[in-house]
């Protein structure tokens, strides 16, 4: 094909993913956003496949590959349980970071396939495009693995810190622009890209391993917004306007998320990069905690109260992920509605452990999305409901956050749920959140903690309202 | 100086800027064939920078309710990096190309049908009041 033909369906492609990121602003518009970035993928396909010298042989070799990894992903895709999405979505951002370092070492091989030069003679700034590329592709790649290993559980949450961890890293950084300076100065020695290579590899697990579990969702935004850079290096490499543009949308995108998810917390990029939150000594909180009496109830007492309220709010967080609760809950919701209680759901912003997860796993209950909330749209209304149900929540809901300046969570945005009549607190025993920071609100007299599974106890309250 | 002279003089200069001319060809012939890529980078970079902000202002618009489909989708496009590997997959590129490329099609295939399936099934499931 005559290569402003090519040149114009990269663009038709690039055109369609932004469209598809638009349709995302709202649900009904959604599904038809996703079908444009299917569409997208197809046109940037085919239009690769009418490149002038592909052989006969090559096409087979691709539709092989294309074959072996859309089984693997679609598999993947349909088996994986919405609780597990974070993890899924870790991987398949290793899996980019790891094209990228591919895709990279092809061009350094096979230059003229990609029109930057000959063997040896590969123009400068193909060779600069390429090893950065190469390198945030590196960082992705071992980064996203180290995020899978622990949203999967494979290692522990726990930050993992050392004497020296900062300065190694900024080391590593500095090592890898040396190594790239002297790459392109070598006109693309395969030695130093290899030592890049290994380098970055090294560079995105050290990154990773600091940072706690419960900021894995700044995490894994974070690598969504690497794996968009590492994609635009490539299209720079090989001057692809798809691949650029692409890179661009998904980099930026990644970056906003990182940013909402570190103002959910009241925390700055670094302090979480920094990693160590929630590791030891944190759990320190002025103000007495040990004897102040706590008020326990039984299912059928939170059965009792919830008949009698007329707004209920639930706020649901990881926990109710972990122990699969949601189903329970919207049968409890149905419930209640049925007898004419009003039922709406608030979510934190860093719910869950992924932007947004949370509302997927509502969604996947049947949860109306029109009875889900976020934050500021909800919570002005904590004050005109009499029961707010919190099941597997908790440093989201510390007042500790607006209170007290000591508090490692203080300023952290949180949902205002003590201003309720009564607060229902599902929760397996008193431990305190990720943060290690104790909340005061189980001590409050309003608050009637409810001892056990999240899924259990909520099931018993749906059994307690049916009697 | 005989008019004899000065036109064998003539002719001497027309011979060195002849030499001098071909000279100049063969360099600019060379110097085209180091020439960086059809689109200068600034070029490219100029659309770089421009995307960068239509992603800004397109994702601000996303409903954080659809927060993770964004990330999936993201994820399922970012993989439209598989145009580079397809090209080392199938030009008369080199062998190590080939499996490099080969290698990094089988790869972001996971993710892009990967990641388009389980955008697709997450959205399914939003659905409004009755």
């Amino acid at each position: 094909m005559n290569e402003s033909y090519t040149a114009f369906a990269y663009l038709i492609a690039a055109v369609l993913f932004i469209l598809a990121l638009r349709g995302l602003s709202h649900p009904t518009t959604s599904r038809r956003g996703n079908q444009m970035g299917i569409a997208g993928m197809a046109i940037a396909i085919v239009a690769t496949f009418a490149h002038g010298g592909m052989s006969f042989g090559g096409v087979l070799i691709i539709v092989l590959g294309v074959a072996i990894g859309g089984t693997i992903g679609t598999i993947a895709a349909l088996r994986i349980k919405m609780t597990a999405l974070p993890q899924l979505v870790a991987a398949f951002h290793s899996l980019v970071g790891l094209a990228a370092v591919f895709v990279a070492a092809s061009a350094l091989n096979a230059p003229q396939s990609f029109g930057i030069g000959a063997p040896h003679h590969i123009h400068l700034e193909s060779l600069i495009e390429m090893s950065l590329g190469l390198a945030i592709g590196a960082i992705t790649f071992t980064g996203s693995l180290i995020a899978f290993a622990k949203l999967q559980a494979l290692m522990s949450g726990t930050p993992i810190m050392f004497k020296g961890q900062h300065p190694l890293n900024l080391g590593l950084g500095v090592l890898i622009i040396l190594l790239i300076i002297l790459f392109v100065a070598s006109g693309g020695s395969f030695v130093l890209f290899a030592l890049i290579a290994l380098t970055s590899l090294l560079l995105g697990l050290l990154l990773i391993i600091p940072i706690g579990g419960a900021d894995m969702p700044v995490v894994v935004s974070m690598l969504n917004s690497y794996s968009g850079w590492a994609a635009s290096g490539i299209g720079f490499t090989i001057g692809n306007l798809a691949l650029i543009v692409t890179g661009a949308l998904v980099g930026s995108s990644g970056a906003i998320l990182s940013y909402i998810m570190c103002k959910g917390m009241n925390r700055s990029i670094i302090n979480v990069i920094a990693g160590g939150f929630g590791a030891t000594g944190e759990a320190a909180v002025s103000g007495p905690t040990g004897d102040k009496g706590v008020k326990i109830g039984s299912a059928a007492d939170a059965a009792f109260i919830m008949k009698n309220a007329s707004k209920v709010i639930v706020v649901p967080g990881y926990g109710m992920a972990v122990s699969q609760a949601q189903h329970a809950l919207r049968e409890m919701a149905d419930t209640l509605k049925k007898d004419g209680v009003e039922v709406k759901y608030a979510i934190h912003p860093v719910a869950g452990r992924m932007p947004g997860h949370m509302n997927v796993l509502l969604a996947e209950a049947n949860v109306p999305y029109d009875d889900v909330f976020e934050l500021e749209e909800i919570n002005n209304e904590f004050s005109t409901a009499d029961v707010v149900y919190v099941i597997g929540a908790n440093d989201v809901t510390n007042p500790a956050a607006k209170t007290d300046p000591q508090s490692p969570i203080y300023g952290m945005p949180i949902l205002d749920v003590e201003k309720a009549r009564t607060v229902l607190f599902v929760k397996r025993s008193m431990a305190s959140g990720y943060s290690g920071v104790d909340n005061e609100l189980f001590f409050r007299p309003n608050t009637m903690m409810l001892f056990g599974d999240a899924k259990k106890m909520t099931e018993e309250i749906v059994q307690g309202l049916a009697d | 100086m005989t008019p004899t002279d000065i036109a064998s003089q003539a002719a001497d200069l027309a011979h060195e800027a002849a030499i001098l001319a071909q000279n100049a060809a063969g360099m600019a012939a060379l110097a085209a064939q180091h020439a960086p890529p059809a689109a200068p980078f600034v070029y490219l970079f100029s659309i770089f920078v421009l995307a960068i902000f239509v992603g800004y202002y397109v994702v601000w618009n996303v409903t954080p309710a659809l927060h993770s489909p964004l990330m999936a989708v993201t994820n399922a496009i970012s993989s439209v990096i598989i145009v580079g590997a397809m090209l080392a997959a199938g030009l008369h590129g080199s062998a190590v190309a080939h499996v490099f490329g080969f290698l990094a099609v089988v790869l972001v295939s996971v993710n892009i049908f990967g990641g388009f399936v389980v955008t697709n099934r997450m959205l399914s499931m939003f659905r409004k009041k009755q």
